[in-house]
């Protein structure tokens, strides 16, 4: 069976949404027993006619004040088709839970109230069905009854709906001349307008079409989570579009690891080696590649930008109005990037089409935002000649904007000076390789004091080397940083960046940082480029307990430090090491050795 | 190549938001009712999770449950190795008396599910409900924000759109999460006879009744029925003028008593 026709009916408040839906429910035979007498009861309770939209309006405060407040949605099945009707508030304030209804629709049905005409949410309404992109948009001019359903009226109001939808790049697909509480033209032909000869509204929506389902699009997965089972590590998501096969070479954007598709993974279903748009499924791979939430799975030869710069076209929410220089998170399914907006383009009442100054951004405008990412986020843009990534942007938890992205600029906005003196030049004069040695483990593991025993090593034989570890960096380069999640990261990136510049200049950069995430030692993986090295500096938790060299456990078990790495806060062990040095069985002396003989290898020309 | 089916993708998206829940909310536990709804969301976490059920399973006890639906309880319990913690409601006597009488074992449950949150901390709660079963529920958010005392502010609802979700939420606020909300009756029905997912045999027809829906013994009646295949529920349902709920009681004893049930903190 296919899924329901998801129809969202839009328009301004109070002309006749709700109605037209409990009636065209009535009129299809789709409500239950009982439903149209408890609706009598109701009405007569309030002193009001028999209200049809008490259907759909089954919060007491909707009834009390006639308006919708929250989208619902319904079903009916009409000729063995099935509906799914979604009801929105046609309110000025409750754009953001009609935005929620009708985000989702195949269709919509316009509707316009035939006295009050075109009015201010009839034209945002129609704004944010184009924005949404859906193409499909049906017109009921509403209140028939109330003006002697004049066909002159009807006329005038139609042309006026079609220019309108036009204007939003919208072609109507039928405009009908309808009264709501009476049930004209909705199922059967009215004989109050024999001078309309066009379908009735079930009619129209029974030549409607589901929407499409971007199976032929390019591969796109938004990864979700990573579980293990075993040895094997299942990226799982939802596939926006494209197809995937078993053997695909594929590529996860933006740290850009490549391998082919192992498997595709459904639970008590039969194998199959293939998945496509639309389908929740999980992922394994030939390699061991570094994955995480957020990133985006797509073929090697069709993968999406990953995001540095880029322009949105967005529905602003909030009172507040944006202002150039501030921080938002941009949302796209799992991916999130911190984003500054950086210049806002094209700000438009959305209902009047007036531009609006760029520094009095209204709620509810259309406005083109620049934001650039502070972390890379995949995307695809409209101007680029893709289906355009949907985002949501949000000042703290609140979201207040939802958009399509534009155009995107990958390329950081800075212009490198090509050095004259090359990496393999320095790195002849100081006769070694330039590298990147990443220690990881637990505090009390040995990190710092294995960094510096090597560091001594290095230099006494002449080597070209230095080490980052947190005292260096924390006091200067790192002091605007705190201990939260997100500053942690940042702590770990930037210190990635500066050990990358020293091996570039041919140094040997020793990092002693805890760095417990998967996802930051991919960060510095990839800045680092080839020369990066993970050493994993092993120790149990005991061990490192006892050893307690800063008395920091003692003061994370008292709760004196919060999410302290090993005690409220996880670790993740590495997977992808290229050495493993374990201080809980070798002494100093070894563990240097080891290490030593290691970077030499590495580091030799 | 065809489209998805109408259940693939009503399932593709149940395991989508099952796996954000996941994810982003922790702590996180499920209410199963043992009903055909809840047992739904079961199946489709094992098939989100290839084959296990990673959070506690919470049953708000009345003792006042039909004997088979205990039975099935234990049985589904064991043979998917659940999690199960079944707690105790709070005795009628301590709920709001000026509430009609079937409503009140909703409101014991409302209690027992706040003491839950008090007690073990959950950050967000997976509950089994559909729009098209009630026009309160039908208003919903997939991630809906609630205070402590389970309060739902129907007039500020946060957006959700394009699959964003909300999942940060301050202290003493918990997240009601409800993967089922655009399936309808008919949808699970077909999707249990699809995936062969067991379900209690109250809901087939003996001697001429069934039940259509489970809630307590004392304020949930079955109906007329000869529908004992799930086929025959299948094609009953698609002729009945009847509501789901017109065997629960609590739903009609007023205009207003499930949305004040609703507000207050039921599910």
């Amino acid at each position: 069976m296919v899924r329901p026709l998801r129809i969202v009916f839009a328009g301004h408040v109070d002309h006749g949404k709700s109605t037209m839906i409990g009636r065209l429910l009535h009129e299809t035979g789709s409500l239950p027993d009982g439903k149209a007498a408890e609706l009598e009861a109701i009405s007569r309770k309030r002193g009001v006619p028999l209200e049809w939209s008490f259907v759909l309006d089954a919060l007491q405060a909707e009834r009390d004040q006639a308006i919708t407040i929250d989208t619902t949605r319904v079903w009916f099945r009409w000729n063995d088709r099935r509906y799914a009707i979604i009801d929105a508030p046609g309110h000025r304030e409750l754009v953001k839970n009609m935005l929620g209804g009708a985000a989702e629709a195949d269709a919509a049905v316009l509707v316009v109230d035939a006295v009050e005409g075109i009015s201010e949410q009839t034209r945002r309404h129609a704004r944010l069905i184009g924005l949404l992109g859906i193409e499909q948009v049906v017109v009921a001019v509403n209140k028939l009854d109330a003006v002697g359903f004049d066909r002159e009226i009807f006329a005038g109001l139609e042309s006026e709906a079609r220019a309108l939808l036009e204007s939003a790049g919208i072609a109507v697909a039928k405009a009908i001349p309808v009264s709501a509480r009476d049930g004209d033209n909705l199922v059967a032909a009215s004989p109050r307008t024999p001078w309309y000869a066009g379908s009735t509204l079930i009619g129209a929506l029974e030549a409607l079409e589901s929407k499409g389902d971007d199976t032929d699009g390019p591969l796109r997965m938004r990864v979700q989570d990573v579980y293990r089972s075993g040895d094997a590590r299942i990226a799982v998501g939802r596939i926006d579009s494209g197809t995937v096969k078993v053997g695909d070479a594929i590529v996860a954007t933006p740290l850009g690891s490549a391998a082919c598709v192992r498997s595709i993974e459904r639970w008590n279903l039969p194998a199959s080696g293939t998945a496509r748009a639309g389908e929740s499924i999980g992922l394994t791979f030939d390699l061991p590649i570094f994955i995480d939430r957020g990133d985006v799975i797509g073929h090697t030869d069709d993968a999406p930008i990953s995001a540095s710069r880029f322009r949105a076209v967005c529905f602003w929410l909030d009172a507040r109005p944006p202002v150039v220089g501030e921080s938002f998170r941009v949302q796209c399914g799992p991916s999130v990037a911190r984003v500054t907006l950086r210049a806002i383009h094209d700000a438009v009442d959305s209902s009047s089409l007036a531009p609006l100054s760029a520094d009095a951004v209204e709620q509810y405008a259309t406005v083109s935002l620049e934001l650039e990412t502070r972390t890379p986020i995949p995307l695809d843009g409209r101007a680029h000649g893709m289906r355009p990534s949907r985002i949501v942007v949000l000042r703290g938890s609140e979201v207040v904007a939802g958009g399509v992205v534009d155009t995107i600029d990958s390329s950081v906005t800075l212009f490198a000076t090509a050095h004259l003196v090359t990496r393999p030049e320095r790195e002849t004069r100081n006769g070694h390789r330039g590298a990147v040695i990443w220690l990881t483990g637990l505090s009390g593991s040995g990190k710092s004091t294995l960094a510096m025993a090597l560091e001594r090593r290095l230099f006494d034989t002449g080597s070209t080397v230095f080490v980052l570890d947190g005292d260096n960096v924390r006091g200067g380069l790192n002091r605007d940083l705190d201990f939260s999640p997100v500053d942690r990261a940042e702590n770990i990136r930037r210190v990635a960046e500066v050990a990358a510049l020293l091996a570039e200049s041919g140094a040997i950069a020793i990092t002693a940082f805890i760095s417990p995430m998967a996802s930051d030692r991919a960060i510095a993986r990839q800045a680092a480029g080839a020369g990066f090295h993970l050493i994993h500096i092993l120790a149990d938790l005991a061990t490192c307990e006892a050893r307690d060299p800063k008395g920091l456990y003692k003061r994370a078990r008292s709760g004196e430090i919060e999410s302290f790495t090993g005690i409220s806060a996880p670790y993740e062990g590495p997977t992808d090491a290229d050495l493993v040095v374990d201080t809980s069985h070798a002494g100093i002396d070894v563990s240097t050795e080891q290490l030593l003989a290691y970077v030499i290898g590495v580091t030799r020309l | 190549m065809t489209r998805l089916n109408d259940l693939d993708e009503l399932e593709a998206e149940t395991v989508y938001i099952l796996r954000e829940a996941k994810r982003c909310v922790d702590p996180l536990s499920m209410l199963w009712s043992i009903g055909k709804d809840s047992t739904a969301i079961l199946w489709l976490a094992r098939k989100a999770f290839f084959g296990v059920v990673p959070f506690p399973v919470v049953q708000l006890d009345t003792e006042m449950e039909l004997p088979e639906v205990y039975e099935f309880r234990d049985r589904i319990a064991a043979e998917w190795d659940l999690d199960l913690r079944v707690r105790m409601c709070p005795p009628e006597s301590s709920v709001d008396q000026s509430l009609p009488p079937a409503s009140r074992a909703a409101a014991r449950k409302t209690e027992g599910l706040k003491r839950l949150l008090e007690e073990d901390g959950y950050r967000g709660v997976i509950v089994g409900i559909r729009r098209d079963e009630q026009a309160t529920r039908a208003k919903e958010r997939i991630f809906s924000p609630r205070s402590s005392e389970g309060d739902w502010d129907v007039r500020r609802q946060p957006a959700e759109f394009w699959g964003h979700y909300t999942t940060e939420v301050p202290d003493g606020v918990h997240l009601r999460i409800h993967p089922l909300l655009h399936w309808t009756e008919v949808d699970i029905w077909r999707y249990h006879e699809r995936e062969n997912i067991p379900f209690c045999s109250l809901y087939l027809a003996r001697d001429g009744k069934r039940y259509r829906s489970l809630g307590e013994k004392n304020i949930t009646v079955p109906i007329v029925s000869d529908a004992a295949t799930l086929p025959e529920i299948i094609a009953e349902l698609e002729a009945t003028r009847e509501p789901e709920r017109a065997g629960r009681l609590m739903d009609s004893e007023q205009e207003d008593s499930f949305e004040r049930l609703r507000t207050s903190g039921y599910m």
